[in-house]
């Protein structure tokens, strides 16, 4: 049964009409070729999939699109504005936080969500928000190292 | 990698460059080429690489052909078969070109891992990359700098020891304002040139670039999402498949109904023998039609599994090939004053990287063109050639960005699989494993048991060491201390070699056999010391006299601390040293253990690592800090649980990888030996992580479990055993 679902997509209006059982991630991936999402497990266990409905983290994995009625979606590809990049985008490159990068963009929804709603956490909070992310590559202490630098850069320069 | 020519790559360019050879598609492109052919002194002088290679299966390029490409807007293609998964050669093979040429290195593209572009190579596997192409890369920027240089003095009339290079405009010394670029140079023309025996790369004093810290060339693309990865790339009239899976191996289909699967809008279900799948414009439909078919198998028996893998494995061991030997194993016994022996275990281990194995084959009359994930774009393109039946000339191989691999993405089953059903389905068709699949098919790091007796005499040297390693592998398990009478023996190889002692398919897990050995061999040292009364880093180094290991394990003291005791001292100190095809690694961990649960905290990590040659240290200290952190799962957690042909293991949930909670403090040194060849350096620095950490807990705990993974319930164990 197809259905019309509505919703903003990196800040531009977007209508599908669609089977809106599918999941999230795949209507991104395929529909509106929106690659930076990636499939890691397909079952919440990885975080490869992160994207923000709302300004809060996601598994698109297990994410029927219906659910996005109405709403805000941001991918990886909705971060950066105008080619600038975003600070925890910048951080990342800064302190060379991935390695096979495949994680990257899901890694980097799950640290805005973070700084979002906390603009200056503690290393443990940073840690606890990021554990259910998973790298294979080892690239974690990069990571921690890269929320912290975008965490101050958001806060202004402050510590 | 450049997006637009290759992250993006559309299908009509593809096709385009593909009806084109290589030589045809280079003079689209104008400006210079640099083209090598089979026979050079370069062939001769990687010979022994070649040779070792082909002993271990592998094929070694039997023609060189063109490394770079000067465009005509300056900007230089470098092209490599070797491919990018996280180790970071995007970067340091850029740095090495850039440096003999003299252009900035963001001047610098990578081309990598494609068929038509790139010259032949075997496979991005074991730490080889820097060590085997470098050479050959820097000698042809050398040459390719020659030639510019003198086409410069004639476009300058300037004789050729006046100019000089920078950032790729040649100019003349005397005469700053007469100065030419090698855009200009190259604009228009087409060159050809021989690399001459003559022709060597930049000396170390002259390099400008390589040996300083640069920034992964891929950072940018990889936080915008925009790189891409085989999954990503979709071609016009491109179906996905979903692929009927037995339930364990040696499982044989009986009965199969797809009819329920047929009524979903869209869905095709093809069929070859075994093979049945489901096809669908989008993925989560062709895996909902999948849920539906219907399927019987009849299952062997199982008699294996996690509690007797290594009294099966014992009982079917092959006959033992002797890797190392010194003087005389009676003499030694006989000199020594106490003598050990100690069983070490290891269960399977699964690579799980993130990005499942992937790929995408669409064949355009008899021709074809394949990306893939995959470590080994050339042995993809024969594998392909075979299950389409066309020859291996007709496939294109692309290696987008790959996403992981650590020796996993070498064997490309899930390419032959999408090729036949690209064949059977007459449309592109792309193949991307699920979780479960990856868990079942991967190529797992065998289990394995090592023996190790050995013995020190009245001086406390090592006098004796009789090894045998059953199913590990060899590699590394040649002693790096200096004792006069050992052997070292190995049953099978770490790649299986076809042997049915095994459930399933085994092969090369980053530092394939070292880990296992490093495991044994620097525990056995650790068990020594104690019995001698002495700690473990000076026992060490009364059996040490290879002076660059001193220098390595000096260094990592020197960070670490030198307060060494006598183990168990309480505080959780550990040290393991290793050679790993000439990288020298010493690693010195701290843990803490929980003694009411067993539970392990590696709160500190020191590593000091002598890799030779350091073209980019930032990339090094990275690959060390991903081996140390990689290295903690099959140390603390990872293990393949399996009943039979059935692989229980078969997500996240129950296989457990590294957190970001468990990562220590993480201190890496690099060792300065910049006139030694770069040596590689994306697995050395995992293989010490099992001894380092086995015997810290020692140290913290006195108990050892002599069995990897280290899991909280086996320490448990032993705490109680003890
Ligand atoms: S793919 Fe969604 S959590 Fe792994
Ligand atoms: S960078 Fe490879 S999985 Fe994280």
């Amino acid at each position: 049964m197809k259905e019309v679902v509505e919703f903003q997509l990196n800040g531009r209006a977007t209508t599908l009409t669609l089977d809106a059982d599918r999941l999230l991630l795949w209507v991104l991936r395929t529909d509106l070729a929106l690659t930076g999402a990636k499939y890691g497990c397909g079952a919440g266990l990885c975080g490869a999939c992160t994207v923000l409905v709302d300004g809060e983290a996601v598994r698109s994995c297990m994410f029927p699109v219906r659910e996005v009625q109405g709403k805000e979606v941001t991918t990886v590809e909705g971060l950066a504005s105008d080619a600038v990049l975003h600070p925890v985008q910048q951080a990342f490159v800064e302190h060379d936080a991935m390695q096979c990068g495949f994680c990257t963009s899901g890694m980097i929804l799950s640290a805005y969500s973070l700084l979002r709603r906390n603009s200056n956490p503690s290393g443990d909070q940073i840690i606890a928000h990021m554990e259910g992310n998973l790298c294979r590559c080892g690239s974690h202490k990069r990571v921690l190292e890269a929320i912290q630098t975008a965490s101050r850069k958001m806060n202004g320069g402050r510590p | 990698m450049r997006p637009d020519e290759y992250c993006f790559c559309e299908p009509e360019h593809v096709s385009d460059a593909f009806t084109l050879s290589r030589r045809e598609m280079l003079k689209v492109l104008g400006g210079i080429t640099i083209i090598f052919t089979a026979g050079e002194p370069l062939a001769a002088m990687e010979e022994s690489l070649a040779l070792a290679q082909q002993r271990r299966g592998g094929r070694y390029p039997d023609e060189i052909s063109a490394y770079l490409h000067i465009g005509e807007a300056g900007r230089v293609n470098c092209y490599s078969g070797k491919i990018e998964m996280g180790q970071g050669i995007i970067t340091s093979l850029a740095q090495m070109l850039a440096d003999e040429l003299d252009v900035s290195l963001d001047s610098v593209d990578m081309v990598m891992g494609d068929t038509a572009l790139c010259p032949r190579d075997m496979a991005t596997v074991g730490s080889l990359s820097t060590r085997q192409y470098g050479p050959a890369l820097r000698r042809a920027g050398a040459a390719a700098r020659a030639l510019l240089i003198e086409l410069a003095a004639e476009h300058l009339g300037a004789s050729q020891d006046r100019l000089a290079v920078e950032d790729g405009v040649v100019f003349d010394q005397d005469d700053p304002g007469k100065r030419v670029s090698y855009a200009e140079l190259a604009r228009g023309k087409q060159l050809e040139h021989r690399i001459e025996a003559s022709t060597t790369p930049k000396g170390r004093s002259e390099l400008r670039i390589c040996g300083k810290g640069a920034s992964r060339a891929d950072a940018e693309v990889k936080v915008t999402g925009l790189a891409r990865y085989c999954g990503d790339i979709r071609v016009p009239g491109m179906l996905y498949a979903r692929i009927l899976r037995p339930p364990m191996h040696g499982a044989t289909l009986e009965h199969v109904d797809t009819s329920a699967a047929e009524e979903i809008d869209g869905v095709r279900v093809v069929r070859d023998g075994d093979l049945v799948a489901v096809l669908h414009e989008y993925p989560d439909v062709a895996e909902r039609a999948l849920a539906r078919i219907e399927a019987r198998y009849s299952e062997p028996e199982r008699t294996v599994d996690n509690s007797n893998i290594f009294e099966h494995l014992e009982s079917l061991a092959p006959e033992a090939e002797t890797f190392a030997a010194a003087g005389d194993l009676d003499e030694g016994r006989r000199l020594a004053v106490k003598t050990f022996e100690v069983t070490y275990l290891n269960h399977y281990v699964a690579h799980a990287p993130i990005e499942p194995h992937t790929a995408l084959v669409q064949l355009e009359g008899d021709r074809a063109t394949v990306w893939a994930s995959t470590q080994a774009p050339f042995w993809v393109q024969g594998q392909a050639a075979e299950a389409l039946g066309i020859p291996a000339e007709d496939v294109r191989v692309i290696t987008p960005f790959v996403g992981g691999g650590f020796g996993g993405k070498a064997s490309n089953r899930q390419v032959t699989e999408t090729a036949r059903l690209a064949k059977l389905a007459g449309r592109p068709v792309q193949v991307a494993w699920t979780r479960q699949e990856e868990f079942f098919y991967d190529t797992f790091r065998p289990a394995a048991v090592v023996k190790v007796k050995s013995g020190f005499d009245r001086a406390n040297r090592v006098v004796y060491w009789d090894y045998d390693n059953l199913f590990g592998g060899s590699r590394s398990s040649e002693p790096v201390y200096h004792i006069p009478h050992h052997r070292v023996l190995s049953r099978g190889s770490w790649g299986g070699g076809g042997h049915p002692a095994h459930p399933f398919s085994v092969g090369a897990w980053r530092a394939p056999a070292s880990n296992t050995n490093v495991f044994a061999m620097e525990q056995q040292m650790d068990i020594m010391a104690q019995a001698a009364g002495k700690d473990p880093l000076s026992f060490r180094f009364a059996n040490l006299v290879d002076e660059r290991m001193r220098r390595v394990v000096e260094a990592a003291a020197e960070k670490f601390g030198r307060e060494w005791a006598v183990a168990p001292s309480g505080r959780g100190h550990g040290l393991a040293i290793t050679d790993y095809h000439d990288t020298y690694v010493a690693t010195m961990a701290e843990v803490e253990v929980d003694r009411a649960t067993g539970a392990v905290k590696v709160k500190r990590v020191v590593c000091a690592q002598d890799t030779g040659e350091v073209i980019n240290p930032d990339g090094v200290r990275l690959q060390i800090e991903g081996c140390i952190t990689m290295g903690l799962g099959y140390v603390l957690s990872e293990e393949v649980r399996f009943n039979g042909g059935e692989v229980l293991d078969k997500d996240f949930d129950t296989y457990k990888l590294p957190r970001f909670s468990w990562v220590p403090q993480i201190e890496t040194v690099l060792v300065d030996n910049q006139e030694m060849p770069p040596s590689g350096c994306g697995e050395p620095a995992i293989t010490p992580m099992g001894a380092v950490i086995a015997n810290a807990v020692y140290d913290a705990i006195g108990v050892r479990t002599f069995v990897l993974p280290m899991t909280a319930e086996r320490i448990l164990r032993a705490l109680r055993e003890s």
